[in-house]
């Protein structure tokens, strides 16, 4: 069982398992905050969050055919590094303008 | 080296078009750099949006302005429409026919036509309620990122009929068959930011 025939079967379930799962997740999410299935909001806004790394995950995994094992190293290394950037400057900038905030009110 | 060596993000096509597959490794790494830094573009607007959330003005609030249903619709639209992609790539990659192909091109670009119509009417009934981008911080920061996002998906949308034309005009030459997968990763990456917007603005507003 393998060649292209094999391996095209192979890729079919990969997107059809992709768009199930965040099917599932994107359901969750709206269910979430549809029908209130948290009495905290501040739980309710932390499960959406992980829903959506979660889904981010499932779409770079199954659309993206990215993963650590198999993909070429450039691509994860710039992945990696752009994922670094992001959460530095994305983390200082909510720092510091929500405590130049508190500070101003 | 081997055909099946995975060279770069999104479909392979190794196993079907090794010419091709030998070719594609670096132009599509270029255009990778391009989606990685756009979207440190979209990080940041998030971050900016995040920060301006509190600053209404005294305006309109994320939760008097958006429609769940609308962003429910717009994010299976959007979905759904990668999914369709993903078919079209296959039936790029393994051959099954260009009517195949242009079927499934076809049905995404509907989708995202579809995804930019309800959109825009969203837009439409924020600035009927006085919700327009200078209204106050929240609404500039929001208008800022959204639109944004809507006009990756509109020029996508010109890129597919682009393509579907190449594809009719050109056949599945190596040129043609490595824009679409660069298509590819940027209809998947969009979809992606979309995950962001849904979830980071209209579900944490209607919270």
């Amino acid at each position: 069982m393998s060649g292209p025939n094999a391996g095209k079967r192979h890729e079919i379930t990969t997107y059809v398992i992709g768009y199930v799962a965040a099917l599932v997740l994107t359901g969750a999410a709206f269910g979430a905050v549809h029908w209130h299935w948290f009495a905290d909001t501040t739980t309710t806004l932390a499960v959406v969050f992980g829903l959506a790394l979660v889904q981010i995950i499932v779409h770079f995994r199954f659309f993206l055919h990215i993963s650590f094992s198999r993909s070429a190293r450039d691509d994860l290394q710039l992945i990696l590094f752009s994922t670094l950037i992001v959460a530095l400057m994305v983390g200082g900038t909510i720092v510091i303008l929500l405590n130049l905030r508190a500070r101003m009110m | 080296m081997s055909a099946n060596e995975v060279k770069h993000a999104g479909l392979n096509l190794g196993d079907t078009d090794e010419v091709t597959h030998e070719q594609a490794g670096e132009g599509i790494f270029g255009f990778w750099v391009f989606l990685m830094s756009d979207a440190i573009v979209f990080a940041l607007l998030f971050a900016t949006y995040g920060v301006m959330l509190p600053g209404t003005a005294g305006g309109p609030t994320p939760a008097s302005e958006y429609d769940m249903k609308s962003a429910f619709i717009e994010t299976l639209l959007l979905l759904t429409s990668s999914f369709t992609f993903g078919l079209a790539s296959i039936a790029m990659k393994h051959e099954l026919g260009r009517v195949r192909l242009q079927f499934w091109l076809g049905i995404t670009l509907l989708l995202g036509l579809a995804f930019l119509g309800f959109e825009l009417h969203d837009f439409a009934s924020m600035f009927s309620d006085g919700a327009y981008g200078s209204r106050s911080g929240y609404l500039s920061s929001f208008f800022g990122l959204v639109p944004l996002h809507g006009l990756h998906v509109f020029f996508g949308s010109l890129w597919i009929v682009v393509m579907m034309v190449q594809v009719s005009w050109f056949g599945l030459d190596a040129r043609v068959k490595i824009n679409l997968l660069r298509l590819g990763l940027f209809w998947h990456f969009l979809d992606i930011v979309w995950v962001g917007i849904f979830s980071v603005v209209y579900l944490q507003g209607l919270i």
